[in-house]
C-alpha cells in the first residue's frame, strides 16, 4: 500500500468516526427546534418551534428550578471536592511516609466498592440526621474520591522538590507552598480536576434519584428521566431538555479539554 | 540534630493537616457504611425491622432468576462492548498519532465529545433514535434494509444491541484520550525507526503500539470493567431493564429491590457485595494478566 492511500484511509475512518461521534448531538439540537411530527418524519434542518417546545416543556417539569439545583448542587461540590483532594494528593506526595503510603493504598482499594453497595447504608444514615433533599446530603458522598487524589498525587511528583526546599527556607509555612506555588503553577491539573469533578456532579443519577424525594429538589438528568417515564411523547420538547441538560458540560469541556488531556497524560504518566 | 527531628514532626504534623479531610470522608462516607452494609447482609426482614438470618440472603441470589439475569448481563455488556470499545479507541488513538494528518484537533474534539453528554441525556437521545418512530427505523426503511419499522427495545436481544451501540458511542473517545495521552510519551522517531525497518502498519501497531502502551490499557481495561458491572443510568434510561428483565443490569435490580415496594436492605446489600468480589476478582485477572506479558 502507498503511503498517500495509507494517509486517505485514516481520513476515511476519522472523518466516519467523527461524524459518527457528533451526529445523535447534532440530531438532538435540530429535534429541539422542531415539531414532533416533523422529527418522526425526518426532518433534518433546524426549524422554527424552539419556543413553542420550551413552553411546552416547562409546563410539563419545572426545568429552570432543576437547572439551578444542579448548578448550585455541581458548583458547590466540584470547588469543595478539588480543595479536600488536592490538599490530600499534596500531602500524600510531599510529606509520604510508610503510614502515609498503606493509608493511600487502602484509599485506592476503596475504589473497588460499588456504589450501590453504599447507597443503602447512606441513605439510611442521611435520612437520619435529616440530609435528605439537602445539597450537603448531595455532595458528602463525593467530595473525597480517589481518583482526583490520585490525580492530584501525581502532579505534585512532578512538582520539584528543590522549588519546596526554596520556599521553605524563604520563610513560607507549607499551607503558603501550596497555596501560592503548587496551585499557580499545576493550573492545567486543577482544570483537568474542575471538568471530570463538575461533569461527575452534573450527570450524577443514581444519588440524586435516592435522596432528592421532594420534587423541588431534583436534579436536571432526574428531570428528564422524568418526562420519559410518562406518556409524554412530545420528542421536541424532550430533546430541548436533553440539549439544556448537556449544553453546561459540553461548553465546560469544549473549553477546557486542551488542559483536560494534559492534567490525564500527568496522571497516566 | 534535634532541631531536625523536631522539624521533621513538625513537618509530619503539617502532612496529616493536609490528608485529613479527605481521609476523614472516605472513612465516613465509604468504608464505614461498606462494613455496615456487610452486616446488612447477613439480616433478613423488610424494612427497618432486620434480624440476623445468617447466609440466607447469599443463598437467596442463586436462585433469584432476575438478578441471576441481571449478573448475565453485565457480562454479556462487557465481553462484547468493553474489547470493541477499547480497540477501537487503539485504532483511532494510533491514527490520530500520525503527525502528517491534517486536522487533527478537531477529529480528537469531535471523537471526544460524546463523553461530554450526561449518562441519562444519551440513553434518552438513544432511545428515541431506536425508537419504533425513531430515525434508525425511519433511514432503515427508506433504504430497504428492514421492509416495516423494527421495534428493537422490545427484543432481548436487540435491546441488548442498542445499549452496547449506546456504551461503545459515549466512551470510545474518552478512552481514545487515554491511550493518546499515553502515545505522546513513546517517542516520534521509534515509529520512524519502524518505517525504515520495513514494517507494515498492522506490525507497527502489533508490536510496538501495543506492548508500550500496556500500562494505559491494563488502567482502561480495569476502568471499563468497573464501570460495565456498575451500569445503570443506561438500564433505567434507555431500556428500563425491558423487555421484562432482559437487558436489566445489577445495580438497577438493586435499586429497584430497595426503593421501589418494600425495601429489602439484607437481601439487597448482599446482591451489592456480589458486585465488589466480581469487581474485584477481575480486578485481580487483569493486573496478572498484565504482568504476565513482560
Amino acid at each position: 500500500m502507498t503511503e498517500k492511500n495509507k494517509l486517505i484511509i485514516q481520513y476515511i475512518v476519522l472523518i466516519f468516526a467523527s461524524v459518527i461521534s457528533v451526529f445523535p448531538l447534532v440530531w438532538m439540537m435540530i429535534a429541539a427546534t422542531n415539531r414532533t411530527v416533523d422529527i418522526i418524519a425526518g426532518k433534518l434542518t433546524f426549524g422554527t418551534q424552539l419556543v413553542t417546545n420550551y413552553n411546552n416543556l416547562i409546563a410539563n417539569q419545572d426545568i429552570f428550578r432543576g437547572f439551578m439545583n444542579s448548578v448550585k448542587y455541581s458548583v458547590i461540590q466540584t470547588l469543595v471536592s478539588i480543595l479536600i483532594c488536592s490538599l490530600a494528593g499534596y500531602g500524600f506526595e510531599v510529606f509520604h511516609d510508610k503510614v502515609k503510603d498503606a493509608l493511600m493504598a487502602l484509599i485506592l482499594m476503596s475504589m473497588m466498592i460499588p456504589f450501590v453497595a453504599l447507597m443503602i447504608p447512606l441513605f439510611r444514615m442521611f435520612s437520619s440526621v435529616g440530609l435528605l433533599n439537602s445539597t450537603l446530603g448531595f455532595i458528602l458522598p463525593s467530595l473525597s474520591t480517589p481518583f482526583l487524589i490520585m490525580l492530584f498525587r501525581a502532579a505534585a511528583r512532578s512538582f520539584p522538590a528543590e522549588m519546596i526546599e526554596a520556599a521553605r527556607i524563604d520563610g513560607l509555612n507549607e499551607f503558603g507552598i501550596f497555596f501560592r506555588m503548587f496551585i499557580p503553577t499545576m493550573r492545567s491539573t486543577f482544570a483537568a480536576a474542575l471538568t471530570v469533578t463538575f461533569m461527575n456532579a452534573w450527570n450524577n443519577y443514581i444519588w440524586p434519584k435516592v435522596i432528592m424525594q421532594d420534587s423541588k429538589a431534583q436534579t436536571l438528568p432526574m428531570m428528564i428521566s422524568n418526562l420519559t417515564s410518562g406518556y409524554f411523547t412530545d420528542y421536541g420538547a424532550l430533546m430541548l431538555a436533553v440539549l439544556i441538560t448537556t449544553l453546561p458540560t459540553a461548553v465546560l469541556f469544549l473549553a477546557l479539554q486542551k488542559n483536560f488531556a494534559e492534567g490525564i497524560t500527568g496522571a497516566v504518566k | 540534630m534535634k532541631s531536625k527531628t523536631r522539624l521533621n514532626q513538625r513537618r509530619n504534623i503539617y502532612g496529616w493537616l493536609f490528608l485529613i479531610p479527605a481521609v476523614v470522608l472516605i472513612a465516613t462516607m465509604s468504608f464505614a457504611p461498606a462494613v455496615s452494609a456487610l452486616i446488612t447482609s447477613f439480616k433478613t426482614g423488610n424494612g427497618a425491622d432486620l434480624h440476623f438470618g445468617g447466609l440466607k440472603n447469599y443463598s437467596r441470589i442463586l436462585k433469584d432468576a432476575v438478578f441471576v439475569q441481571s449478573i448475565k448481563n453485565c457480562f454479556f455488556y462487557l465481553i462484547i462492548q468493553v474489547p470493541i470499545m477499547l480497540i477501537l479507541a487503539l485504532i483511532l488513538a494510533s491514527m490520530l498519532n500520525n503527525n502528517k494528518l491534517r486536522f487533527k484537533g478537531i477529529m480528537r474534539t469531535c471523537i471526544f465529545l460524546p463523553c461530554a453528554t450526561s449518562l441519562v441525556a444519551y440513553s434518552i437521545i438513544f432511545r428515541t433514535l431506536f425508537a419504533t418512530d425513531g430515525f434508525v427505523n425511519l433511514v432503515a426503511t427508506k433504504l430497504h434494509i428492514i421492509s416495516e419499522p423494527y421495534n428493537f427495545l422490545a427484543h432481548p436481544t436487540s435491546a441488548k444491541i442498542v445499549i452496547i451501540i449506546a456504551l461503545v458511542w459515549r466512551w470510545t473517545g474518552y478512552n481514545m484520550v487515554f491511550y493518546l495521552a499515553g502515545l505522546q510519551n513513546i517517542e516520534y522517531s521509534v515509529y520512524e525507526a519502524a518505517k525504515i525497518d520495513g514494517a507494515s502498519a498492522l506490525q507497527t501497531f502489533l508490536r510496538i503500539t501495543i506492548p508500550l502502551l500496556k500500562p494505559t490499557i491494563l488502567l482502561t481495561a480495569i476502568m471499563s470493567t468497573n464501570g460495565t458491572l456498575q451500569l445503570f443510568d443506561e438500564s433505567v434510561n434507555l431500556t428500563n431493564g425491558g423487555p421484562s428483565n432482559a437487558s436489566i443490569t445489577m445495580s438497577h435490580y438493586i435499586y429497584n429491590q430497595a426503593f421501589q415496594g418494600v425495601p429489602k436492605f439484607g437481601y439487597t446489600s448482599a446482591m451489592s457485595f456480589v458486585i465488589l468480589f466480581l469487581v474485584a476478582i477481575l480486578a485481580a485477572v487483569q493486573l496478572k494478566v498484565g504482568d504476565k506479558r513482560d
